[in-house]
């Protein structure tokens, strides 16, 4: 019966083209605009790293001024960056699994060929965990170890991108790259790795690229690496010299643990450190360490805003419009349909029936709907993508936003049809037979 | 075949009350060919769609093979004309963009035939209506008695106990009213039980028995049962 009924249902819609037309444009336009929005809020409140992101933490610690909390607004808060001298000192500990300290920098390269120009390349600077604990595909080589980081050694972790300028695509570990004065050796390379949001830096920019190269957090002091990213400072301190930078209660570096034990017990760790600074004489306020989880640490600092709800709930709003657009232009289809539904029930067919063979057809229309709506998404991604200039991985149509599309459209063009086709199902048996 | 007992059916508006049928009784023998004739609002057509389970009425009793089928619910009326009865109307009701095959397939899909049965059914009937050879043209590529063939064949394809027929020449010239009354003829020489509504007294003389409405009654001057049924009420 269901085939029958899907014969009858493109029929059907062959028999007014026109008005098959309106309607599936109705529901395409609906789909597209609210799929285009889905597609961007989908991928921008995603989970980046799904399988691990329950054990990674970003960490807090309150050292900031005794007098007032660091957000007014919401005085629970500790500033969302730690000190350099929290942040070294918490790698020294190692009370994860792995830690990552890490700050936004940028070096001049000076290519090996003299024709091409000197250029700057923002950098990583983070400590030899950080490829292991966010899953960073290589294509060449790897990171850097332990003993790296202990002796400040000179090594950098090229982005693809990077490499293809600099050694035109080949395996270059091993290679030498200098920069700011300083050579520095190729451990690796990576693959196209675009986490996003990028979760390990939304302070910075949850939606900006990943940095084009990685070198070791240990050279911070040894080259005297300025941070480009952000930085918050509450004391009012003297500073002359980077080492004085370096010791100061300025808050910069971006820190991120990976725990396999309990959430607590890292706390507790934090809380211990903080104690023993305490009796230095620093973290003046009340015990407030906290550390959050990947999807936390997203809401923490909002970054799917609330404009891009508002802007989805609207489209799908636009959705509804359309989809009462629809029921209209199906009412005025089914009224044209009386004589021939009169007969069918003249002839053996239920209400249920009937009923069922209207939403075949509606829902036939919402397939086809659905269908173009799919690619008016992809032309509005590909639009957005142009005018914004976002990294390809945030505005691209994946088989979740595809198979929604699909959904989305035969789902709600059938809740559109239920009145229509309850309206068509009234149909005395009799009362169009004469009159035909 | 079919037995009506004090049948009233009303017609209601905000503003007027229509008396189509005024306790009106009359019984169909099995296999009898009934005319049905009157002026035009004397209730034919109104007693053909009740007795085709098209319309509910008011009061009265309605027995169709053997069965009350007084009080039945949508679903089980829709059941009982998809598997007992055959119409053919006036104005032929064929779906335009469907092909005589399909047409004459309209009322097997209600009935959840096999495809096998379903061919095999719709290829006898319109064999038996001599457009076996056109059973791919569009209704209209016909004439219109050609039209109403397949109309007799889509009623025919669901092997009725009954036909119902309104007007069923009504629409059609003299040459082809005479072909689709022989039709009728043939069918009802086979055995199945005929009852038509028509305005031609010529085609009304054809029939077995011919029953006069007048203002929603049996008219006194018709035959409202069959000789052999007549109740013993009736015939003191």
């Amino acid at each position: 019966m269901f085939t029958y009924n899907v014969k009858l249902a493109i029929k059907s819609m062959r028999r007014n083209p026109m008005m098959t037309a309106l309607m599936v444009s109705a529901i395409a336009v609906g789909i597209g605009i609210s799929m285009t929005t889905l597609s961007v809020y989908y991928m921008m409140n995603g989970n980046p790293i799904p399988d691990k992101s329950d054990e990674l933490f970003a960490v807090t610690l309150d050292s900031w001024n005794p007098l007032r909390p660091f957000d007014d607004d919401r005085p629970e808060r500790a500033p969302h960056q730690l000190t350099y001298q929290d942040a070294e000192r918490l790698v020294e500990l190692a009370a994860g699994k792995r830690q990552a300290a890490m700050f936004e920098s940028s070096l001049i390269i000076e290519p090996a060929s003299a024709e091409e120009m000197p250029f700057e390349a923002t950098a990583r600077v983070t400590t030899g965990d950080f490829f292991a604990m966010f899953k960073v595909p290589f294509i060449y080589g790897d990171g850097w170890d332990k003993s790296v980081d202990a002796n400040a050694e000179a090594m950098v972790v090229l982005t693809r991108q990077l490499n293809e300028r600099l050694f035109g695509g080949e395996d270059s570990v091993g290679r030498w790259v200098t920069m700011n004065s300083t050579r520095f050796q190729v451990a690796g390379v990576i693959n196209t790795w675009e986490p996003t949001p990028r979760f390990y830096d939304p302070i910075n920019g949850g939606f900006q690229e990943v940095n084009e190269m990685f070198i070791p957090f240990s050279l911070t002091r040894v080259l005297e690496l300025d941070s480009i990213g952000s930085d918050w400072g509450w004391k009012a301190e003297e500073i002359t010299s980077f080492e004085q930078w370096l010791n100061s209660e300025a808050s910069w570096i971006q820190y991120f643990v990976e725990i396999d034990g309990a959430r607590d017990e890292y706390i507790d760790h934090l809380n211990a450190y903080v104690g023993e600074q305490k009796k230095l004489g620093r973290f003046e306020r009340p015990m407030n360490n906290n550390i959050y989880s990947v999807m936390e640490w997203m809401d923490y600092h909002e970054v799917v805003a609330n404009d891009s709800r508002v802007l989805l709930g609207l489209s799908f709003l636009f959705l509804v419009v359309c989809l009462l657009s629809t029921i209209s232009l199906l009412l005025t289809k089914f009224v044209g349909k009386k004589s021939e539904t009169s007969l069918r029930r003249a002839l053996g067919a239920s209400r249920k029936i009937i009923f069922r063979q209207q939403l075949v057809e509606v829902a036939l229309i919402g397939f086809a709907g659905g269908l173009i709506g799919l690619l008016l998404t992809s032309l509005g991604l590909k639009g957005i993508q142009s005018v914004y200039e976002s990294p390809a991985g945030l505005v691209s149509l994946d088989w979740v936003i595809m198979s929604a599309a699909i959904s989305v459209a035969i789902i709600s063009s059938m809740i559109a049809g239920l009145y229509p086709a309850w309206r068509v199902c009234q149909v005395p048996p009799a009362t169009q037979l004469k009159a035909q | 075949m079919l037995q009506m007992t004090d049948i009233q059916k009303i017609y209601r508006t905000e503003l007027v009350e229509t008396h189509a049928l005024r306790e009106m009784s009359l019984t169909v023998a099995e296999g009898e060919f009934v005319a049905v004739t009157g002026p035009s609002g004397s209730g034919k057509t109104t007693f053909l769609n009740i007795a085709g389970l098209l319309e509910s009425f008011e009061h009265g009793t309605f027995m169709l093979d053997g069965e009350d089928v007084s009080h039945l619910s949508d679903d089980d009326r829709s059941v009982y004309r998809n598997q007992k009865i055959g119409f053919i109307f006036q104005s032929f009701n064929l779906i335009p963009d469907l092909d005589l095959f399909e047409n004459v397939d309209v009322p097997l899909r209600y009935r959840r035939l096999g495809a096998s049965e379903r061919k095999r059914r719709i290829e006898n009937a319109l064999e038996t209506v001599g457009l076996a050879s056109r059973m791919k043209h569009l209704p209209a590529q016909l004439s219109g008695g050609q039209q109403q063939r397949v109309a007799i064949a889509r009623a025919l394809a669901g092997e009725p106990r009954m036909l119902l027929a309104d007007e069923p020449t009504g629409n059609l010239d003299s040459s082809m009213a005479g072909q689709v009354m022989e039709l009728l003829e043939d069918i009802h020489a086979n055995g199945t039980t005929i009852v038509m509504v028509t305005h031609d007294p010529v085609l009304a003389d054809r029939a077995d028995r011919n029953i006069h409405l007048i203002d929603g009654r049996v008219s006194e001057h018709s035959m409202a049962y069959p000789k052999e049924v007549i109740p013993l009420a009736v015939r003191a």
